[in-house]
């Protein structure tokens, strides 16, 4: 086995046993959904025209509350320093890091998505709409998040400044994810353009979010 | 003077000692000039007085861009080269740049009131200011919470050159989302070419308030240096006391 599919499995053991944070993200994701009509009221007709959004803004905060331990939980018992010091590119190691991240945090709120838009009164063709954009777009929030992540590592109290950090950014997912999603319902665009942007900012956040969270960790941690 | 003896702290002082009284006063000339020209400008036909509220505005939005470019390169300066010099320049731009962000929003609500009777509207430009600003106040976060200023100095640039990169898509992607959203309903300003009478205090102003943020500047960058050493006097008077 290669040491980056190793560092692949090693994440997602540790994300699924006792103390991981796999399923906490999903769970949250449900009770944001959850508490959104209590606040606009049951109306299912304004439920389903806002649905995509309550999804989507569901979903980024599910995603942003996991990210602290993204490499947090490795500088605590000392595995990042490691990873620091190995032959593999650190740019590939956060890659990889990220990679397993996305597949145990962002993947299952991609899975939840179409489950929760029957909460809110969205037809099949959304909710498939929805999780379309979500599998499009979570790796673009998990890559610009890990950014933020390798930025605040060292700080003891960095989940707040990660969340400070990280939101700004994320505005051209939400934008471009809501509005395909919202284009594949009523429309006035063609589903296909902003899609197609949302899979541009993903490609590129992947290539920017890895160099960016090395050079951050390397600079932080000397 | 080459740029590695501004890595020497004192001399930066030095210089700068003697380069602020004149950048002081080239600023209050400045602005003398620029506000009796500004003073004087005709009122817009349509406006009335409160196109003269562009003369503050547009110099602060230039100033909110403007210093996170200088930001960037100070970045650069952090990242690439491990200047000192880069890492005061940087933290002391972030809180100016911040305000003069601010000021183009409050100016930008007080122009919006009479014109489109709100003090907000989710218009493009408004938007992405705004967000310009949160991420001056993100930077200022991050410089505030981590204590060892060198580390503070390298994740400040590593977020400052995402946010350089970052900060033009933003702008497109607020551009894409209010077409979507509002249409026309907003009227353009600038439409057409403005007008020489108005042109000229314009740019006036603009050269004023660049020279303001320079002075600005480089009087938070000694207060800096000093903050450095007082902070390093402190930490040498602790480690002796125990």
């Amino acid at each position: 086995m290669t040491p980056l599919a190793a560092l692949i499995l090693r994440d997602m053991r540790l994300a699924v046993r006792v103390g991981g944070g796999a399923f906490i993200g999903v769970l949250f994701f449900l009770m944001v959904v959850t508490l959104i009509p209590f606040a606009v009221g049951p109306d299912l007709a304004l439920l389903a025209r806002i649905g995509p959004a309550i999804l989507w803004l569901g979903a980024l905060l599910a995603n942003l509350l996991g990210l602290d331990r993204l490499l947090a939980t490795d500088h605590e018992d000392g595995s990042l320093d490691l990873i620091l010091m190995a032959r593999i590119p650190l740019e590939l190691a956060v890659a990889a890091k990220a990679l397993a991240h996305w597949i145990t945090i962002g993947l299952p709120l991609v899975v939840a998505a179409p489950l929760l838009g029957i909460l809110l009164n969205l037809d099949p063709r959304a909710s498939g709409a929805v999780a379309l954009t979500l599998l499009a777009g979570t790796p673009a929030l998990t890559c610009i998040g890990l950014i933020g992540a390798a930025l605040t590592v060292a700080l003891r109290r960095g989940g707040l400044v990660l969340a400070v950090l990280v939101l700004p950014l994320n505005i051209p997912v939400l934008i471009f994810g809501v509005t395909a999603s919202n284009a594949a319902m009523v429309g006035p665009v063609p589903f296909g353009t902003p899609f197609g942007i949302l899979c541009a900012l993903s490609l590129m956040s992947a290539v920017i979010g890895p160099l960016a969270a090395a050079i951050a960790l390397r600079q932080g941690l000397d | 003077m080459t740029l590695i003896n501004l890595a020497n702290p004192s001399r930066v002082l030095a210089l700068s000692a003697r380069i602020l009284p004149w950048l002081t006063a080239a600023t209050v000339l400045a602005f003398a000039v620029g506000g009796v020209q500004a003073y004087f400008a005709p009122d817009d036909y349509q406006q009335g007085a409160t196109v003269k509220i562009m003369f503050i505005h547009v110099p602060a939005a230039w100033l909110g861009i403007f210093c996170w470019m200088l930001m960037s390169v100070a970045a650069l300066g952090t990242l690439v080269w491990r200047h000192p010099l880069a890492d005061v320049a940087a933290k002391a731009a972030a809180p100016i740049g911040a305000a003069f962000t601010l000021m183009c929003l409050l100016t930008g609500a007080l122009w919006g009131r009479p014109m489109w009777g709100a003090y907000w509207v989710w218009d493009a430009r408004l938007t992405s200011v705004l967000v310009l600003f949160l991420m001056y106040l993100a930077v200022i976060a991050l410089w505030r919470t981590i204590e060892d200023p060198t580390r503070a100095a390298r994740a400040a640039a590593v977020f400052t050159l995402v946010g350089a990169i970052n900060i033009p898509i933003i702008k497109f992607s607020v551009d894409w989302w209010n077409t979507l959203h509002q249409g026309a309903s907003v009227f353009r300003v600038g439409g057409s070419t403005i007008h020489p009478s108005i042109l000229i205090p314009l740019i006036a102003m603009l050269a004023a308030f660049t020279l303001l943020f320079l002075t600005l500047h480089l009087a938070a960058m000694r207060n800096e240096i000093l903050r450095r050493r007082l902070r390093t006097m402190l930490t040498v008077q602790a480690a002796a006391a125990t």
